[in-house]
């Protein structure tokens, strides 16, 4: 499969929902609805900026059932390699930017009978379009939601109109913090976890998770990692006999497609594994920063995922 | 392709289906170079030359009202034929929003489909439906959304729900099976339903496969073919009724050969679903008979020599185990030894 086919879009509404999140929405140019999608979706959106170009993932946050718009709800990162900071600087109602067709990597498992949500900040995004979802359904679930205090607590009116009383809410600023030991000790067979949130919150929750004997199975997490910034280096692609130069604040992904060169990849967060690529030669170290390879697959050295990871060596030749 | 239909055909009994020259020309050959071996051929299911089985994402040809006959006799003798479980609902409405969608634009001379709100209203002339009802309401409708819309289409259907890091065959309409039972594999992940394939496993075709179809994208569906080969144009090859068919392939003779034996090719599509996050795998099912396909010069050498070189353990595995030579004996006076062109399209 080749680059995703975009939608053009159109930014009709753009609401400053905590100090660092921004909540967008975004119609389709052409007047048509939105392509159906699932609840825990993502799109990567498409920043064309003169410099360069930026795709970024982000969840859909909008209802699932509710088709003219999409939402997306965005983060101003601080160490931003500049994605977030165009959304929040650049971007006004009335401006254009492509969107490519939902991905789901972190649906809610259809045969589950209770669903524990737990979210870390904007880690709520994708949690929006399931509790439309749970909202309809007859199965039980229980949501969690930390937040460095309560004005960071973005959509908390909307999700408490859904939710009543099933979302528990945790400000840091106030000592209350999740008691995973608790949460993860006492549910009933046939439970599955949901945490999405920054990498120390999924990592505790799987880890006390796995713990108590809960099964990989029953374990979902989604983090998009942005793509790390690092020291430049040098990639010959072997079979395009190009040599790609990646500066510190550019992923390898990007700077192989800024010289015309295709890669398929559907999450470009080092989730799914669909960039893949395979290194030919090194001499060097690879800088894994995905989530999708084995740490014994990390080890050999001989796989990449372009979207996140990087390398510090003298050379580097791919397969591409 | 608008196709005049040819209503009376049967698949069973006197067996009377046929061919016309043009349903013969379109016929997708699997062969596409003179030995045969499996492969991940999947290829993107963009819309094809015209007047080809590709030209839309569901093929209605001239043997649709027939096909839909004969499915509704299977499932009035055995219900079970279709089955969806409790969680596939969402999955069941996304199948039938997308066959009458795709069928409603690609053939408006014979289906049409008015939307205002939820409130949808569907029309099947060939069949003569005429159906209002609620998207998203199952009580709005005669059966059940998959059920409904699977008895006017052609073709087998499972639908798969995807969910640790799997797909599950999980609903289904299969009437014309080549010898599997969606009773037997309902519930099962995608590498046990095709734990029966041999030599595929092997060489890992199932490992890429899956890794494929969990990325598969919504907007973005893929198709493949796969063929086996039928005594008599009989849709319904299952295993429930083997002893009806099973005895058919002591019948085939030298003589008999070309109009006994059928090349039997599923066209296969794969859509990833929109609400539901699953995946719709359609096993479309054509038949030609060896006299129909040797009408075609270059397709009898071709065929000759695929099914000449085929590996035993295909041979075996497709059935074809008593009457392989026979066909080969039946196809040798249409094969001079010269070469095919390449691909599988006719000269």
């Amino acid at each position: 499969m080749s680059e995703a086919q975009t939608l053009e879009v159109e930014v009709t509404s753009i609401e400053q929902v905590t100090p660092l999140i921004k909540h967008f929405k975004l119609r389709p140019v052409s007047g048509d609805a939105m392509p159906a999608f699932s609840g825990g979706s993502h799109i990567v959106v498409v920043m064309r900026t003169p410099a360069r170009v930026y795709r970024n993932p982000y969840s859909l946050l909008s209802p699932p059932h509710s088709l003219d718009s999409y939402e997306i709800g965005v983060r101003r990162m601080e160490e931003s390699r500049g994605g977030s900071h165009f959304m929040h600087d650049r971007v006004g109602v009335g401006t254009r930017l492509e969107i490519a067709h939902p991905v789901n990597l972190f649906a809610l498992d259809k045969i589950a009978r209770k669903h524990v949500l737990i979210a870390g900040g904007i880690g709520i995004t994708p949690f929006m379009a399931h509790l439309e979802d749970l909202h309809e359904g007859r199965v039980p679930y229980e949501l969690h939601y930390s937040v460095r205090g309560r004005e960071h607590a973005a959509f908390l009116p909307r999700i408490l109109e859904r939710t009543g009383e099933r979302v528990r809410m945790y400000y840091d600023s106030e000592g209350q913090s999740i008691d995973f030991d608790g949460l993860l000790s006492n549910q009933p067979l046939g439970t599955h976890v949901y945490v999405c949130g920054p990498a120390g919150l999924i990592d505790k929750v799987a880890a006390t998770a796995r713990a108590w004997g809960w099964p990989d199975s029953h374990i979902h997490w989604e983090q998009f990692s942005a793509p790390p910034v690092g020291d430049a280096f040098e990639v010959f692609l072997a079979r395009s006999k190009v040599t790609v130069h990646v500066p510190p604040d550019q992923s390898l992904l990007e700077s192989i497609e800024a010289q015309g060169v295709e890669v398929p990849y559907l999450c470009r967060g080092g989730v799914c594994g669909f960039c893949q690529t395979r290194v030919l030669e090194l001499d060097g170290e690879l800088i894994h920063n995905d989530h999708f390879l084995s740490d014994a697959d990390k080890a050999k050295s001989n796989t990449i995922m372009p979207c996140v990871s990087r390398a510090r060596c003298k050379s580097l030749v791919l397969d591409l | 392709m608008s196709a005049v239909f040819k209503p009376d055909e049967t698949f069973r009994n006197d067996f009377t289906f046929r061919n016309s020259p043009e349903a013969i020309r379109r016929f997708p050959l699997p062969f596409v170079e003179d030995q045969y071996m499996y492969s991940v051929n999947i290829e993107p299911h963009m819309p094809g030359a015209k007047g080809s089985v590709v030209e839309f994402a569901f093929d209605v040809d001239e043997h649709y009202v027939a096909e839909c006959r004969e499915r509704a006799m299977v499932l009035d003798a055995e219900p079970l034929r279709y089955q969806a479980l409790p969680h596939m609902m969402s999955a069941q409405w996304d199948c039938l929003e997308l066959i009458m969608e795709s069928l409603a634009r690609d053939y408006p001379a014979h289906f049409s489909l008015a939307k205002r709100a939820n409130r949808w209203h569907w029309i099947n002339q060939p069949l003569g439906i005429d159906q209002e009802f609620t998207f998203g309401d199952p009580a709005t409708l005669p059966r059940e959304p998959l059920d409904f819309i699977t008895r006017q289409a052609q073709g087998d259907f499972v639908v798969m729900d995807q969910r640790d890091g799997d797909l599950w065959a999980e609903a289904g309409m299969v009437t014309t099976p080549a010898d599997w039972s969606l009773d037997f594999d309902i519930g099962m992940t995608f590498k046990e339903w095709h734990g029966p394939v041999p030599l595929a496993h092997e060489i890992g075709v199932f490992d890429r496969a899956l890794k494929y179809l969990l990325n598969l994208r919504l907007g973005q569906p893929v198709r493949r073919l796969n063929w086996t080969m039928t005594v008599n144009p009989r849709l319904d090859t299952s295993p429930e009724n083997y002893p009806k068919w099973g005895p058919d392939r002591a019948t085939v003779t030298r003589q008999n050969a070309g109009d006994l034996v059928h090349l039997r090719v599923e066209l296969q599509g794969l859509w990833r679903l929109p609400r539901s996050n699953a995946v719709l795998f359609g096993i479309r099912c054509y038949l030609i008979s060896v006299r129909e396909l040797a009408t075609i010069p270059k397709w009898a050498r071709r065929v000759h020599r695929a099914l000449k070189g085929l590996h035993p353990a295909l041979v075996d595995y497709k059935g074809l185990t008593r009457y392989r030579d026979t066909v080969v004996e039946w196809l040798a006076p249409f094969d001079d030894g010269s070469p095919t062109t390449p691909g599988a399209a006719p000269d």
